[in-house]
């Protein structure tokens, strides 16, 4: 449990990342969960968990006031989970991306949360706000900044703390090959990327088309390799 | 005129700002969401990426003037957080040429709108999937995992530093006749090229990242693209009603569970 508090910096870099600063999407789950892997010793394992992930949150659009998985915190616990379990390797993958999912379904809850909290703070300072003072107004977003890297901080502390015993048992009592595992791991993530593919892009015109012929270009790149 | 219009000074056509001072509201942009709330949204973060512009209203930070304008741009505003630049840059146009406050009031309040729905449809719906996925075609064509970690990170962010920076030169030199600029057509029409890109990428991304995630097995490779696509249509059937990282939660969880207990 070493790498508990640098992971838990790292978590909480990249979960401020997913809405406050600066959104340049390094807390997407192909970007945390390898960092992670690799900051693990596993760069290989964590980029698989993460490849998966991204299959996922590509269903999940992080439009204005919706409650969405909170990834970049959730992807460093799972990243970090899979990759020091690698020496297990039949079960780490479905375990990683196991961890990261349930890790963001809280995450969402907590910058819910966070949000209440901005607001009670804003109202806290209504006056000194709507008098205009400097003060109020800057005091107000370094403390919401604040709150959420700790936030994400405590989320990726308590997360690891928790998952990576329960992870480690599970992955020592697994049955299933590696193969069958990834697959059905896969499998079930290419679903939704699939059908989030269908929700996004339908709209367009012609779009099915043209992701009929991408999967066309896909399967036959696949076929003659 | 109105009593309030009176107050501030006329007009200036070409108010002029430092480039230190248009750093800092560029950096300030990037946390714009830093106090997003459910009361005011990204409101605070719009009067906090100003207030480096606004110290320049004559006689400086403590003048009414001054405390009014960060109380005006501190109230609440929602927009897509990149494009809220487009706001940020005109509103330091229109605070600092002295324009009365009720036309920036109801600029604030019309510009909302039109900044939410493209960048959703720009950024949220359309770039950010298509890098998305261009980085996992490069994971499956057997990228290394720092090339597909740079591949996403540098094509989403030219588009998002891009627009950010647009969006601040284009409301500092439109003002509050900005609006116009929303018809760009990079923004009329780029969200239906990229939804069309996109699409084309999903159908390459997903088999050929599956496939390199599964291994060389071809017949689990088969098994779990035929199930994806059955449970894809199934997810589409009943869109709205299941979430589908839930419903991933739900099988992985299950499956977990079996592989330990069997």
């Amino acid at each position: 449990m070493r790498e508990l508090l640098p992971l838990s910096l790292l978590g909480g870099i990249l979960g401020l990342d997913v809405v406050c600063f600066p959104q340049m999407m390094i807390s997407r789950p192909l970007v945390g969960a390898t960092v992670a892997g690799a900051f693990v010793g596993d760069t290989i394992t964590g980029l698989l968990v993460g490849v998966t992930l991204e299959l996922i949150a590509l269903a999940t659009l992080p439009f204005g006031a919706s409650r969405y998985p909170e990834w970049g915190s959730a992807a460093v616990v799972g990243g970090a989970i899979a990759a020091a379990l690698r020496t297990q390797a039949a079960g780490s993958i479905t375990v990683g991306v196991l961890a990261t999912l349930a890790t963001a379904w809280v995450g969402g809850w907590t910058l819910v949360k966070l949000r209440q909290w901005n607001a009670w703070l804003a109202g806290r300072k209504r006056g000194a706000l709507e008098a205009g003072a400097r003060g109020a107004v800057v005091g107000l977003q370094l403390g919401g900044l604040t709150s959420d890297l700790l936030r994400a901080m405590a989320l990726t502390a308590l997360a690891y703390g928790l998952l990576f015993p329960v992870s480690n048992a599970a992955v020592h009592l697994w049955t299933f090959s590696q193969p069958l595992s990834r697959a059905v791991t896969v499998g079930a993530a290419s679903a939704v990327a699939a059908a989030a593919a269908w929700t996004i892009f339908h709209s367009a015109r012609g779009a099915r088309w043209y992701f009929a012929g991408g999967l066309v270009i896909g399967l036959l790149i696949l076929a003659f390799r | 005129m109105t009593a309030a219009a009176r107050s501030y000074p006329a007009p200036d056509p070409t108010p002029r700002v430092s480039a230190l001072t248009w750093l800092s509201v560029f950096v300030r942009t990037l946390a714009i969401q830093g106090s997003w709330n459910y009361e005011t949204l990204l409101g605070n973060g719009v009067g906090f990426a100003l207030e480096p512009v606004l110290r320049q209203l004559p006689g400086g930070i403590h003048t009414d003037a001054f405390k009014s304008a960060m109380a005006r741009e501190s109230a609440y505003f929602n927009a897509h957080p990149y494009l809220a630049s487009v706001a940020v840059g005109a509103l330091a146009r229109a605070e600092l040429s002295g324009v009365p406050p009720e036309r920036i009031e109801r600029f604030r309040t019309a510009i909302c709108g039109p900044l939410g729905s493209v960048g959703d449809r720009l950024v949220w719906a359309g770039w950010l999937p298509l890098s998305s996925l261009v980085a996992l075609v490069a994971f499956g064509l057997g990228a290394q995992p720092l090339a597909v970690v740079l591949t996403f990170i540098l094509m989403y962010n030219v588009g998002h530093f891009g627009l950010r920076i647009w969006g601040l030169y284009v409301g500092w030199t439109r003002g509050l006749a900005v609006a116009s600029a929303l018809g760009n057509p990079v923004l009329r029409n780029g969200p239906a090229y990229i939804a069309r890109a996109a699409a084309a990428v999903a159908g390459i991304a997903i088999p050929l990242a599956a496939a390199r995630v599964v291994g060389s097995d071809g017949l689990l490779l088969d098994g779990a693209l035929a199930s994806a696509a059955l449970i894809a249509v199934g997810l589409v059937r009943v869109h709205g009603r299941v979430e589908g990282w839930k419903l991933v939660l739900v099988l992985i969880a299950v499956f977990a569970l079996v592989s330990v207990i069997r």
